[in-house]
């Protein structure tokens, strides 16, 4: 055995991964007299090191171009949690009651959190510490993410080999690694729950494929264990608690029931149950929602179905099973529909959330529920955001789907349900491409292996006398694509692919009519549509999913970037001159990061929980200010922060957010009604819009003192550049609020309440 | 006198049911039957359980679940290792049952340490 010398060569593969493989190869066997088998082992275990050091540095765009900061708005509350936990231990961490949230509510927040993510980053953070490495927190939490990445891309790559062979799981892992969809929630800095789910729930799939193919109840409890990471780590663990019991009751319809699938299934199930049960914020819910019914359900099923299939084997008597068939089941049935009747009449069983109606009904959240509708990751997708997210593997995927049906397996028919489910999610709603990305990743990887391997497999029996001729072949294609594209990412998966043809030649497929010349093309034109696929996902990474939303960039006029940071600016200001204990009221979107730079107690924060508290705030933006005073007294507000777009330009600012707190304060106090917003169902700010909204609260906050600006040359003063207007409203008097600060750029505005007047 | 006939028949043929049933049972390898009984244990403590809870009501309700899914998981446990090691299932011949007695042992340990922690 070589193992003596492996470190050695690993080191050395590295280094001469670029040249000609052939040749690289070639050398080995003369030098090195490896075997093919351990040649191939080798090539695998190069391929998935560099893919995960790939997976990481893609991912660190955001920290090279600006700084290492947490991004967007819920990794502050990540953020701050975590800062807590390290600080105060776990068991504070648990029973932590948080005063300066909802206002004057508060929130406990031991019991309203998926702990997963902070737990994992704290955990990480005292490791680096126990090995005397002195990182700040901060830095812990902006690489959690990309580490996280890093770990799915392996886990990726033991999923393909279960699926396909080690070939598709390799070109699996290299997909993965580099797919915007992931890459979207995955960069360094985007500390959210998503980052580890990700990994968690491909791990849980991929453990619990591996008990059903073995039968083994070591595997089906990593299977609990994976789902317990996942329950712990995000709300999403509902995908796998509702696809696994739908992938067992396909199995049992058409007829692929095994003992295996009952042991891995109840195993995970009883025990995964239990461990799911233990985070605060799930509780009992898997005993009481309708959305965890399914499990249930399916559970009691595969006992019958277990009972009836033993008794079978017992008698050997098709007539008396018939009969004892019949008592079974009308038994089973009539005491299952009477239990799930009373629960659900007693109310024991609680009706399906909004949210999970939102999923199967895309219109649904629109009509009922328009706190969620109005975040922009809930709405229905686009199809160029697939196109973006998914690139080439969009049309890889019906070819994958393709293949796994012409192989039919437990297997296979578990991915394929997998990425059928979880595309319509993702059509639904945009954020759920996340849970796409790896299913349509693990299915196209299958039709990039097959398809190759079939190609050069045809190139192979043409040829077979010119045996050396064929890998100068391929070699030469690898070459020619390597022109393509600058990144790594393609010679890697390039390379592994030569390797497996030779071990696997016995599984061509002959009945192709391809001629030795099209094969080569046909390989050749794959090749560059991996590459582009490489460079289109470095370009995305780069360009759209890099920006912290924090601190926002634009192109100057001479070309270069402006950076606007005002948000920390306001942040900061908000920290050190107003009193600890001022309470300051905003649109919800900026509540944690007003809790976690600021340091202030806020009304209401992203964590949606009352939405009545959050209509009030509404309620109080789209007053007239002498109402909205009545309000803010009565919530003891100090500060109100708005965030502005007009002089930069910045769109995502309240006032376009604006009609979002008019439905949402409208949905619980009639008085405010949408249409004495608009102007023949139109929304505009200029001269010509609806009275009430020249002088809502929002309105006259946002535009104060703005009439005297200029802000573009060539356009009278108080033109707004975010909406392309000259605003209605140029002489915004306040009577209740001071203007206290204003940033550099205007795109944040506090303003103090001022006191009631003395009464003579 | 058509109703009559109808329930006779099938007393009739449940009886016989019940009769080929414990005739093949018998044949049915000790080891297993002792699981069996462990099983029928674990189900009939989980019964017993329920049946109070409906009495006296499920108040501590983690510790009701605790109970209730200990029985339950023993059961399910149990089961799987009675497929494991019945010489009769083609699917598990690989599987030597001293392997499958070791998961099964880690499985229940790791059952019942949650719910030791879950009890209240």
């Amino acid at each position: 055995m070589g193992s003596g010398s492996s470190p050695t060569m690993s080191s050395s593969t590295t280094t001469t991964l670029k040249p000609d493989t052939s040749i690289f190869s070639h050398n080995f066997i003369k030098t090195l007299k490896l075997k093919t088998k351990q040649q191939e082992l080798l090539l695998r275990v190069t391929i998935l090191t560099l893919v995960y050091i790939l997976a990481f540095i893609t991912r660190l765009f955001s920290v090279l171009r600006y700084e290492s900061m947490i991004h967007e708005f819920d990794p502050y509350f990540n953020y701050r949690t975590t800062l807590y936990l390290t600080k105060n231990g776990f068991y504070d961490f648990w029973n932590w009651f948080d005063f300066e949230s909802w206002y004057p509510l508060g929130r406990i927040i031991g019991g309203t959190l998926y702990p997963g993510l902070m737990v994992t980053a704290a955990v990480i953070y005292w490791t680096l510490r126990f090995l005397r490495f002195a990182v700040h927190i901060r830095e812990v939490c902006v690489l959690t993410a990309p580490f996280f990445a890093s770990n799915t891309t392996l886990v990726a790559y033991f999923f393909g080999k279960e699926i396909w062979d080690s070939g598709a799981g390799l070109v699996a892992a290299a997909l993965i690694a580099i797919c915007p969809g992931y890459i979207s929630r995955s960069v360094a800095g985007s500390y959210d729950n998503e980052g580890v789910a990700i990994f968690a729930l491909l791990l849980t799939f991929y453990l619990f494929v591996k008990a059903v193919n073995t039968g083994s109840l070591a595997w089906s409890l990593g299977a609990a264990f994976g789902y317990f990471y996942m329950v712990s780590a995000w709300g999403g663990y509902v995908f796998i608690i509702n696809l696994i019991p739908l992938y067992v009751l396909v199995l049992l319809i058409i007829g692929r029931y095994s003992m295996r699938l009952y042991v891995a299934y109840n195993c995970t199930y009883i025990i995964g149950m239990l461990l799911a049960m233990q985070i605060q914020f799930v509780g009992f819910q898997h005993v009481q929602s309708g959305e965890h019914m399914a499990a249930m359900g399916v559970f009691f099923l595969m006992q019958v179905f277990y009972f009836v299939g033993w008794v079978k084997h017992l008698l050997n008597n098709a007539k008396l099973f018939e009969v004892f068939l019949k008592i079974t089941l009308t038994s089973t049935i009539g005491l299952g529909g009477i239990a799930f009747g009373l629960g659900m009449a007693s109310g024991y069983i609680s009706p399906w959330t909004g949210r999970f109606y939102s999923l199967l009904d895309p219109t649904y959240a629109k009509d009922h529920i328009p706190i969620i509708a109005s975040v922009s990751e809930h709405q229905p997708t686009a199809w160029s955001s697939f196109m973006f997210d998914f690139h080439i593997l969009l049309f890889l995927f019906p070819a994958g789907l393709y293949f796994c049906f012409k192989r039919l397996s437990d297997t296979t028919i578990f991915i394929v349900m997998y990425g059928l489910t979880s595309m319509y999610f993702a059509s639904v709603m945009v954020r759920l491409i996340l849970v796409a990305t790896p299913a349509v990743c693990l299915i196209s990887a299958v039709a990039v292996s097959a398809t190759i391997k079939n190609l050069t497999s045809v190139i192979r029996t043409k040829s077979k006398a010119i045996y050396t001729g064929v890998a100068k072949g391929t070699a030469s294609a690898k070459a020619s694509s390597k022109d393509h594209s600058p990144s790594p990412v393609v010679d890697r998966r390039n390379l592994d692919r030569p390797k497996t043809f030779v071990l696997e030649k016995t599984l061509f497929d002959q009945s192709l009519p391809f001629g030795r010349n099209v094969a080569a093309a046909l390989l050749l034109g794959a090749l560059y549509l991996l590459s582009r696929y490489a460079i289109h996902c470095t370009w995305v990474t780069s360009e759209a999913y890099s920006s912290p939303s924090i601190v926002l960039s634009a192109r100057g006029a001479n070309g270069g970037r402006v950076i606007f940071d005002d948000y920390r600016e306001a942040y900061f200001w908000l920290r050190q001159n107003t009193p600890p204990d001022a309470k300051v009221m905003s649109w919800w979107d900026y509540g944690y990061q007003i809790t976690a730079m600021g340091n202030r107690t806020v009304i209401v924060d992203n964590n949606t929980w009352n939405n009545t508290h959050i209509a009030t705030v509404g309620r109080a933006m789209s007053s007239y200010e002498d109402e909205a005073y009545e309000i803010m007294r009565s919530l003891d507000v100090d500060y109100v922060l708005v965030v502005f777009g007009g002089v930069t330009g910045y769109s995502s600012d309240d006032i376009n957010k604006f009609l979002w707190m008019v439905r949402i304060g409208g949905g619980v106090f009639p008085v405010i009604k949408e249409p004495d917003y608009l102007v023949n169902g139109e929304y505009r700010v200029d001269k010509g819009a609806a009275p009430k909204m020249l002088n809502c609260l929002m309105y006259k906050l946002s535009y104060y003192r703005f009439g005297e600006l200029s802000t573009e040359y060539g356009k009278p003063p108080g033109y707004d550049r975010a909406r392309g207007v000259e605003i209605g409203n140029k002489d915004v008097k306040l009577e209740h609020l001071e203007e206290a600060f204003t940033t550099s750029n205007w795109i944040v505005r506090i303003y103090k309440v001022k006191p009631p007047n003395n009464r003579w | 006198m058509v109703k009559s006939t109808t329930t006779t028949t099938t007393t009739k043929d449940a009886q016989a049911l019940l009769h080929s049933l414990c005739s093949a049972y018998t044949a049915t390898p000790k080891n297993l039957k002792i699981i069996d009984l462990y099983v029928i244990f674990a189900i009939f403590t989980a019964l017993i359980q329920v049946v109070y809870m409906a009495f006296v009501g499920s108040f501590p309700f983690n510790s009701f679940l605790s109970g209730v899914l200990s029985c339950v998981g023993t059961a399910v446990l149990a089961v799987c290792l009675r497929i494991q090691v019945n010489k009769e299932n083609k699917e598990f011949k690989d599987l030597p049952p001293e392997r499958a007695f070791a998961d099964f042992v880690l499985c229940n340990l790791v059952l019942h340490l949650v719910i030791m922690n879950f009890l209240g």
